[in-house]
């Protein structure tokens, strides 16, 4: 009986003191739970990246490989044509700084400048986030949103995917751009572009000429797996960027946490320190004035 | 990623002096082989390459003209400049022969001919020969044709 009056009676001491810190309490026991998140966030975040950068080594052999024929033939596309397309590559998933908004930048910046000069161009989203940035501004120049994209690494078929959506959709573009973020290291990647060509722009390109015993459809073969190769390379290089920056966002966070904690933590002591003084002047000035 | 670009730029003056951007005129061929997961060569120098196209099987040496072919599932045999050879197996790609005696050879699916085993060919060929039979979609039919032509080719390399 007594000992669960004592119980009461702490219960309620508790309560009672609790009842005065409690933002603080509850704020503080919030950003601890945030920064166990931002925490487990960044070691999946590192785990992905060192998988991402190992992948990446042989993909960029393979992505410069198959953008040499155009960098040596020095294929130009004539300024007349008007038909662009540019593939935005980015993700579904959030919290990796500033990542999906420099690509959109980018697009966004290349449609006003070839839409004054006159040009049409349509738009290739690779990711939910991207879409989610350019849909309300230029919704009308989307052609194809890609989903499911981020949660697994990208593999040779996603990128054929894409590939076969775009040419079965019927835009006969001239020449167009895929706009990804190349990884330069841990903590840094830019915003980059790569040309695309058409099989008309390529095929009638000066430099082509040389190149010997050519007919049109081993071209058009080479032309649709040579945009597989270079979509596939961009994916490439926007996971490991992602990762990376998602790693640097996390980790960041988790910092931020702890000072926040620290504070917190000094703030909910003094209030508490304040108010047990506060108890006792109460009951010693109540003692003194028996 | 840089060196190569650094390399790509030098070669393309080369280009216009029809010079190559190695001194020996004829007898060094960059070659690069990859597939999306991995890089067999990478700029490397070797002596001759055997590739199988769709319009027949050919050899490219240094100097050899520019062209542009696209791969059949077959035999690549690549011919070291010590005299020994390596073949692999690709599935599909393409293969580029440019100006500069550069060659890009690249393929979606590649393995060394020895990680091959000649029984499982036989039985996914056996495997794709029953299943053309049965199927009427063109595109199921297509791809049913194609695993038909892969298993021949492993089958034919590997006798």
């Amino acid at each position: 009986m007594f000992a669960r009056t004592n119980n009461c009676m702490t219960f309620l001491t508790i309560v009672f003191f609790f009842f005065f810190l409690s933002p603080v309490t509850i704020r503080l026991k919030s950003i601890k739970n945030i920064q166990k998140i931002t925490k487990s966030m960044k070691m999946v975040a590192a785990a992905k990246y060192s998988r991402a950068e190992r992948s990446l080594k042989p993909a960029r052999v393979y992505g410069t490989g198959a953008m040499a024929l155009y960098e040596k033939a020095e294929i130009k596309a004539p300024e007349d044509k008007n038909k662009h397309l540019i593939i935005g590559v980015s993700s579904d998933r959030g919290l990796c700084g500033a990542i999906h908004s420099s690509v959109s930048k980018a697009i966004k910046s290349e449609i006003a400048k070839l839409s004054g000069a006159g040009k049409e161009v349509m738009i290739v989203n690779v990711g939910d986030k991207l879409r989610g940035l350019l849909y309300r501004t230029h919704g009308k120049h989307i052609l194809i949103n890609c989903k499911e994209v981020g949660r697994k690494p990208p593999t040779f078929t996603d990128a054929s995917v894409i590939a076969t959506e775009l040419l079965d959709s019927g835009y006969e573009f001239d020449q167009g751009s895929i706009v990804y973020n190349r990884f330069r290291s841990v903590i840094s990647y830019k915003t980059d572009a790569k040309p695309l060509f058409s099989l008309d722009t390529v095929a009638s390109s000066e430099n082509m000429g040389i190149y010997d015993d050519i007919d049109a459809d081993v071209l058009r073969n080479y032309q649709e797996f040579a945009l597989v190769n270079i979509i596939y390379f961009g994916l490439k290089e926007s996971t490991t960027s992602e990762q990376s920056a998602r790693m640097t966002a996390m980790d960041s966070a988790s910092k931020n946490a702890s000072e926040m904690i620290d504070k917190l933590t000094l703030t909910f002591n003094r209030t508490r320190q304040a108010v047990i003084t506060k108890e006792l002047i109460e009951i010693i000035s109540g003692a003194a004035a028996l | 990623m840089m060196a190569a670009k650094f390399l790509l730029r030098r070669a393309v003056p080369a280009l216009r002096h029809a010079r190559c951007y190695a001194d020996a005129p004829a007898a060094q061929m960059s070659f690069t082989f990859a597939s999306p997961t991995q890089v067999f060569f990478k700029e490397a120098s070797v002596k001759q390459i055997d590739v199988p196209t769709l319009t027949g099987a050919f050899g490219i040496l240094p100097a050899h003209v520019p062209t542009l072919q696209v791969l059949r599932p077959g035999v690549v045999t690549v011919f070291n400049d010590d005299g020994s050879s390596t073949k692999y197996f690709v599935s599909s790609g393409s293969v580029t022969v440019n100006a500069d005696s550069s060659v890009q050879l690249l393929a979606e699916e590649a393995v060394p001919l020895d990680s091959l085993d000649l029984t499982t060919a036989k039985a996914n060929l056996e495997k794709a020969q029953s299943e053309l039979v049965g199927v009427s979609d063109e595109a199921a039919r297509a791809e049913v044709l194609i695993s038909m032509e892969a298993s021949e080719a492993i089958v034919k390399a590997l006798e």
